[in-house]
């Protein structure tokens, strides 16, 4: 049933302009670039949300922020830096760049992928609107611990507002992974052999086959939690017979993975500036691509590291506490391979590449310490302390925000067609890694002197002081490096130096079109004959990386309305959801007009369908 | 002569000749997997709770089981939705050799064997409520009413696919034919699917 591409191509797309053409496109590149600010955005809210919570804490026996306050702001700090800072720009990245690096024209299913991102953006105003509508933003914790999200300890309607905001954030990212998945296994240029496509694209492969395994459980879990919450269901209660182990045992067999999923795109890119700015092939290909299929598997293994103060018994806390130092080995690998890429490289020290090693230096000692919690004895010595703060932000801020800062730079030129600031750039890595260590390092510090997480203040005087003081100025330090980084991007897309198609000397597929890329990405096919088709190209011979087909017509969806109709549909459903117990009499009309949007979505989308088969 | 280079690449790259949606379908359905994977986990850990606080802790788990007979309703339904799986076949038969009015008929079938489980179901809950037995007041039917409650919500959600299959196949018989069967394949694929995962909840709120 292969469909005639030909008879199609005559049918010119309709192009929309203004603002309409960014709400109507299906154009892979325009969603990731969509995604991508998005999540910056909230990377900034969230960002905002931890200068708070620094501030409250910079000083012992602080007022500046009420307990509940606090509690709303280091909720939402680590929600919105989870979900919808550094997951959508990874999933952005993916968006832009996987069909690019394998030759293709778009997404498997550019429609779907507009839907991804439009429920990105309502699932954030879903949760952002608890402040407004809720009475109160979500204040259990990004973990969501069980009993502290019933009624009883969170009065507010807040983490109602997060449960259906994940929910909608849970089908984007289930949507995405599919169109991913499906992308990598079906549109790959001609001779783009699983072995030969570029570590980002393996990672994107194993990141999205870890989401949609691990996004169903959590799906449950929080489900469930929106029934004890509004329908007198008791799972999570103690009091009634309910087991809070068991929203732990399914959430942390999402979150675990989840670390993954996040940190795996980082990996990705990293393999790709590393081999660029050493100009070298990356070493040991083979074991860079399966090591992270091999931490994906294992990443459903370790669930219960989490849990290791939870009395699981010793049987239990040995497996997991084994098959989290096991995790250690596929990654240990990956370090090594950087390392050997680097080593008698002719290194040159852009921004991207000083990115990638500050992403490798501040990765290993996340790592270290993370092999030290695995380890279950010393983890019952710092659990719940700041110990694990300063570890779960050495590998997500200093592994996947170094990385994704890094791919920023790496792909600006591609995107926009200009370079971004080198000088600014190095002030802007510069101030980062010091802010970054003189915020997290101290807390290392503070744990290990007993200061325990998600406290709101404390007494003076217990030898905290400093160390929270210190940690606070690094905080500010963050956000200046931050800042230096909207400048330089604002500066740079206004009068950024042109980049050309290939501005690093770069060998992947990618760097061989324009840039920006036109809609359809590239004018011709490609057959790849090797890992890395453009240097092969350029140093090996003509036509030993890649040879060319003229003979293509590509072919693209026209824009479409559908995605976000369907999606403001499913909006107006969590708005509907919120009402259906307290007051039925708004919440069952909204949820039939809701159902009414997604239906007219829906079937427009089926239409569209009929007349060109790409959903 | 690069056409003929293309064609000798698919040859050894079966991946790139898929079909774009099953394959985004078997994905899917893939997850859903993991999906109801939780749900039966949860019922298996919590079914046997005997609330310590709750004044309705009197009812045991095997109490409630009686509720169900000797499963002689849910039997039957179980019987029916399986035999909607055999129709499903024929019906992309149907569409695969042809016949429109084998296509439809069996669709049809299809849809009604799914209606019927899902009364089943209505009145089976109607009854076990009726008899006291709710989401609220026990966690056997708490669980009892998510899991199954989650299982007729995908079956109400297929029949409302392949019912607007049908209406599209009636208005639109061009689009359903022996080259084109893809969308018919499609919502078979997510059917067996639900049909399968019942073979699982039976077993394990039902049987054991």
């Amino acid at each position: 049933m292969a469909t005639d591409v030909s008879t199609l191509h005559h049918a010119p797309a309709k192009q929309r302009r203004g603002w309409l053409e960014w709400i109507t496109t299906v154009d892979h590149k325009k969603i990731g670039i969509m995604y991508a600010v998005t999540a910056f955005l909230f990377f900034v809210i969230g960002g905002l949300e931890a200068l708070l919570i620094r501030l409250q804490l910079g000083t012992p026996q602080n007022t500046l922020l009420t307990p509940e306050a606090y509690n709303q702001v280091f909720t939402m700090h680590g929600t919105t830096m989870v979900f919808m800072a550094i997951m959508p720009v990874n999933a952005g990245f993916m968006n832009y760049f996987v069909p690019l690096m394998i030759g293709a024209g778009d997404m498997a299913y550019p429609r779907m992928n507009a839907m991804s991102y439009w429920l990105l953006l309502f699932g954030g105003i879903v949760m952002y609107s608890s402040f407004v509508f809720g009475g109160g933003a979500p204040d259990a914790g990004w973990f969501a611990y069980a009993p502290l999200t019933s009624t009883t300890y969170s009065v507010t309607r807040g983490m109602d507002y997060w449960v259906l905001g994940l929910q909608l954030l849970g089908v984007s990212s289930l949507a995405g992974s599919v169109n991913i998945i499906v992308t990598i296994i079906r549109l790959r240029a001609p001779g783009m052999r699983f072995n030969r496509m570029p570590l980002f694209v393996w990672m994107s492969f194993v990141t999205s086959f870890l989401l949609i395994f691990a996004l169903p459980s959590i799906t449950v879990g929080i489900t469930l939690l929106f029934f004890d919450r509004n329908f007198g269901t008791n799972f999570f209660l103690p009091a009634a017979g309910g087991d809070p182990l068991l929203w732990q045992h399914l959430f942390w067999f999402f979150g675990h993975p989840e670390v993954y999923i996040m940190i795996l795109p980082a990996f990705g890119v990293v393999s790709e500036m590393l081999p660029v700015f050493s100009r070298k092939p990356i070493f040991g290909y083979e074991f860079v691509a399966y090591s992270g299929v091999a931490i994906g598997v294992l990443g459903f293994t370790v669930w219960a590291h989490h849990m290791f103060a939870t009395n699981l018994g010793v049987i239990a806390d040995t497996f997991f506490a084994a098959a989290s130092m096991l995790i250690s080995v596929p990654t240990g690998v990956k370090i090594f391979n950087w390392l050997a890429t680097l080593w008698r490289g002719e290194l040159r020290f852009k921004t991207p590449m000083l990115f990638s090693l500050g992403f490798i230096a501040m990765f290993v000692i996340g790592g270290i310490s993370g092999v030290s919690l695995a380890a279950a004895p010393f983890d019952l010595q710092v659990t719940d302390s700041y110990f694990v703060v300063a570890h779960f932000h050495y590998v997500l801020f200093g592994g996947a925000v170094f990385a994704l800062f890094g791919a920023s730079y790496y792909w600006f030129p591609k995107i926009t067609g200009k370079m971004m600031s080198e000088r600014i750039g190095k002030w802007h890595f510069w101030i980062l890694m010091l802010g970054f260590n003189l915020t997290f390092f101290p807390q290392h510090m503070l744990g290990l002197q007993g200061m325990p997480r998600r406290v709101w203040t404390y007494q003076q005087n217990q030898g905290w002081d400093f160390y929270n003081l210190l940690s606070t100025i690094g905080a500010f330090c963050i956000a200046l490096g931050t800042l230096v980084f909207i400048v330089n991007f604002i500066i740079s897309l206004r009068k950024g130096a042109p980049a050309g198609n290939d501005p690093w000397d770069a060998a992947t597929l990618e760097w061989a079109t324009t840039s920006p890329p036109p809609a359809h990405n590239f004018d011709v096919e490609y057959i790849v004959h090797s890992r890395r088709p453009l240097w092969d190209n350029k140093y090996s011979g003509e036509g030993r990386g890649m040879t060319i087909n003229y003979d293509f017509h590509p072919h693209l969806p026209p824009p479409s309305f559908a995605p976000i109709i369907f999606s403001f549909g499913l909006f107006v459903l969590a708005y509907g959801m919120l009402n259906l117990a307290s007051a039925p009499l708004i919440g069952i009309p909204l949820i039939l007009v809701a159902l009414a949007i997604a239906f007219v979505g829906m079937n427009r989308w089926v239409g569209e369908i009929a007349q060109d088969p790409v959903l | 002569m690069a056409q003929a280079v293309v064609r000798d690449i698919d040859k050894n790259d079966p991946g790139r000749g898929l079909d774009l949606r099953k394959l985004g379908m078997w994905t899917f359905l893939g997850s859903e997997v993991f999906f109801f994977g939780a749900l039966v986990v949860t019922h298996l850990s919590m079914r046997g709770v005997v609330a310590p606080s709750s004044s309705k802790a009197n009812y045991d788990v095997a109490a409630v089981r009686n509720l169900f007979g000797d499963n002689v309703l849910t039997s039957i339904l179980a019987f029916i939705l399986l035999t909607s799986s055999l129709t499903m076949v024929l019906a992309l038969d149907g569409v695969k050799t042809n016949n429109q009015k084998r296509f439809r008929f069996w669709l049809g079938a299809t849809i009604a064997c799914g209606l019927v489980f899902l009364g089943g179901q209505v009145y089976e809950f109607y009854h076990i409520v009726h008899e006291g037995v709710t989401i609220k007041n026990m966690m056997f039917g708490s669980t009892f009413f998510f899991v199954t409650g989650f299982h007729g919500t995908h079956v109400a959600v297929g029949v409302v696919w392949l019912t607007s299959l049908l209406v599209s196949a009636i208005r639109h018989p061009e689009r359903y034919n022996a080259g084109n069967y893809m969308a018919v394949e499609l919502g078979g694929l997510y059917w067996h699917f639900v049909d399968l995962v019942w073979v699982l909840i039976f077993t394990v709120i039902y049987l054991i």
